[in-house]
């Protein structure tokens, strides 16, 4: 037997063609390297993922880099527009600003800000601040931003101020982690559901799956918007900003997770079919065995592809309650919370600024779209 | 064919029936009745409500009853057209919907059609002319349309009214005509405020739609009948218009069946940034002031227009698509 398999080896070998190199390496690759390589060749895709990356390092570090207190508030400074930041200085670089006077227009009574040229206050970088905790656990009180010679809280305003005075830069920092955050909450609890209802519905079908897919287009069938603005509604009162959070994650999972099954069912489906699971049914494998261990990870990277596309859904949910006052609620600060101030056309021609969150929102949600695209791309390296 | 109509319409009612119950509990979800709303709105009123009046209230109401009942006495009286009261108006809710239904029955249609009427073209043009300019800029305009939701996107309009052409381009009617009784001059007002509300609600919609039209022709291009027909002399017109655009044309037909729910959603939102006399920012205030009886309504009626639409572009693909028409005849 031994003595035989050399030349076995060598019959087999004999008629193969000479692999270049690239070939050679294609050919030995492990999917999940495949599927890097066919990610990277989207060039949207890759720069989306840096931009998603950096969000999420906002969102981690979202109170280093805000300034001051989110929740700081002072009449005085009122909707106050963004401030200039000032870079040179004498043809040297020195990034600074000048410090802020406001005053009562005595014709409109609109409260005016106007720059003091005399007052210039340097910023500076890595400096000491209010404390906080990262991420709940690592206490600090370094921040990104800081300025020299003047408190802070009454002299920088990078992105301006809303109606009760609070910096709308740090409110945004931390409307960006509390956003993100949901969304990925939310995104987890649809994902639970739909593969489960999902599995269930594919591997088993007859009856059970009939039903589920029924239930399915039901729910699909439902103008989501109203029923959502009923259930956040009908959320009491007294309920603490944790346990609205939490309500709100659930409401909105609870109508997401339909497009999930049906992605996990029609693999489910086309697996069945496939011939190594009729080995693995052959041999004699048990059904969870069958599931976890040969299906799950065949379309592991479908189901990836498949959530990525499904959190933007997610946030937009969350902004669209927060913007109508009946998601989360204050002193919890999301983007939707902070684009509420900006509802109507008087805000918006007095304190277009307070418009700006719109931005982070268009760019997070076009982020998860092109890499989610990436992804689903990339998902079927041998396609 | 009749099997299929009978599947869709069971389809139908056993979705108005999920539906019901779900806007029954949105009115029951609140602490409290109507009970205990009322003594509150009338003793925020100045007028004092004895136990034994709100005991025969609840009892006229019905609301000792189990919830069973209760259900299925307001069903019953849904299915009569009388539809409680809406108690921060005080006045019956259809008085108080009336006219904003039939808006936004108007406005979704708008922004339906203007759907259709732009993803249509330009998804047959992105798929012949696939990887040319326009095809790279339609995909591009897409990806925005998808990305920005619809109240950002009536943000950036009216402020751009607003700043850029000193114009308000919210409402749907001419201040003067808002109040005015219906007549030709007050449609042909609405009919010009309709195109910015129709465009802000139906461009995610459209983006979708264009990307669904692109990928079905070009898979349609791709087979062997196409070349056929082409070797055959047919005109270029002819052989892209006559059989693969039918074919791509079914799963747009069917996906209207969720474009609808889609912009009905939509709509209540951006009514709201556009100040659209809708039934959305009605039901916003009805929520925020817990008026359930009115709330519960608009949820159901909503619902009731997105599965009666549904159920007709389900026609409309039996229609379109001869598989359908032509099964177990």
């Amino acid at each position: 037997m031994s003595e035989s398999m050399p030349i076995a080896a060598q019959t087999i070998e004999a008629p193969e063609e000479v692999m270049t190199e690239a070939e050679e390496r294609i050919s030995v690759a492990t999917a999940g390297q495949l599927m890097w390589w066919r990610f990277r060749k989207h060039t949207l895709a890759m720069i989306s993922a840096v931009v998603l990356i950096l969000f999420y390092l906002v969102a981690i570090f979202a109170p280093a880099l805000a300034y001051v207190d989110p929740e700081l508030s002072e009449a005085q400074r009122g909707l106050m527009p963004p401030q200039k930041v000032y870079w040179l200085d004498d043809g040297k670089l020195s990034p600074h600003i000048y410090a802020v006077k406001g005053a009562r227009d005595p014709k409109t009574f609109k409260r005016v800000y106007v720059n003091d040229p005399e007052t210039k206050i340097p910023l500076r970088f890595f400096v000491r601040g209010f404390p906080y905790k990262l991420l709940g656990l690592v206490p600090g009180d370094i921040h990104l931003l800081g300025v020299e010679g003047a408190p802070i809280e009454e002299s920088l305003f990078l992105l301006g101020t809303d109606v009760n005075g609070r910096d709308l830069w740090s409110r945004l920092m931390y409307a960006t982690q509390i956003s993100l955050v949901i969304g990925l909450a939310a995104v987890a609890l649809s994902l639970f559901l739909g593969v489960l209802l999902g599995g269930i519905s594919g591997y088993f079908s007859g009856t059970i799956d009939t039903v589920i897919q029924r239930v399915i287009e039901i729910f699909r069938s439902i103008p989501t918007i109203p029923l959502w603005m009923g259930l956040a509604a009908a959320l009491p009162r007294s309920w603490s900003t944790q346990q609205i959070y939490l309500a709100i994650t659930l409401i909105i999972s609870l109508l997401g997770w339909t497009e999930l099954a049906r992605v996990v069912r029609g693999r489910f489906l086309t697996l069945r079919e496939e011939d190594f699971i009729t080995a693995a049914e052959l041999v004699g494998c048990g059904k969870m065995r069958i599931i976890f261990r040969h299906m799950v990870p065949s379309f592991l990277s479908h189901i990836i592809a498949a959530t990525t596309l499904a959190i933007p859904a997610m946030i937009i949910s969350e902004t669209s309650l927060s913007f109508l006052g009946l998601g989360l609620r204050p002193p919890a600060i999301s983007w939707g919370v902070l684009l509420e101030q900006a509802q109507n056309i008087q805000a918006l021609a007095i304190s277009p600024w307070l418009l700006l969150p719109v931005i982070p929102v268009i760019l997070a949600v076009l982020a998860f779209n092109f890499v989610g695209d990436g992804l689903r791309d990339a998902a079927d390296p041998y396609g | 064919m009749l099997a299929y109509i009978v599947r869709r319409a069971a389809l139908a009612v056993v979705t108005l029936f999920a539906i019901s119950i779900l806007s029954f509990a949105i009115i029951q979800l609140p602490p409290g009745d109507f009970g205990t709303t009322y003594i509150a709105s009338m003793s925020a009123g100045g007028a004092s409500v004895s136990e034994g009046d709100i005991q025969a209230m609840r009892e006229q109401y019905g609301l000792d009853k189990p919830m069973t009942v209760q259900f299925v006495r307001w069903m019953g009286q849904m299915l009569q057209g009388n539809f409680g009261m809406a108690m921060e108006w005080n006045r019956p809710v259809k008085d108080v919907i009336g006219d904003r239904l039939m808006l936004t029955v108007v406005v979704s249609l708008a922004a339906i059609i203007f759907t259709w009427a732009l993803a249509l073209p330009i998804g047959i043009y992105s798929a012949v002319r696939r990887y040319s300019i326009g095809d790279y800029i339609f995909t591009f305009i897409g990806f925005i349309g998808l990305a920005v939701p619809g109240f950002m996107l009536a943000l950036i309009v009216l402020y751009v009214g607003f700043r850029y052409f000193d114009a308000n381009v919210g409402g749907l009617f001419s201040p003067d005509l808002a109040d005015a009784p219906w007549n030709w001059i007050k449609v042909k007002d609405m009919l010009n405020h309709l195109p910015i509300p129709a465009v802000v609600l139906g461009l995610s919609g459209t983006a979708q739609m264009i990307r669904i039209m692109r990928s079905n022709l070009l898979d349609e291009l791709r087979k062997p009948y196409v070349m056929t027909a082409r070797a055959r002399g047919l005109s270029e017109l002819r052989v892209i218009m006559k059989y693969p655009v039918r074919v791509a044309l079914n799963p747009f037909v069917s996906t209207i069946g969720y474009l609808l729910p889609y912009i009905v959603s939509g709509s209540i939102i951006i009514s709201l940034v556009l100040s659209l006399p809708t039934v959305g920012p009605l039901l916003l205030k009805a929520l925020v002031a817990q008026d359930m009886f009115l709330a519960g309504t608009i949820v159901l009626l909503l619902g009731v227009m997105t599965v009666i639409g549904t159920f007709i572009s389900d026609l409309l693909l039996m229609w379109v698509d001869p598989r359908i028409r032509l099964e177990r005849r």
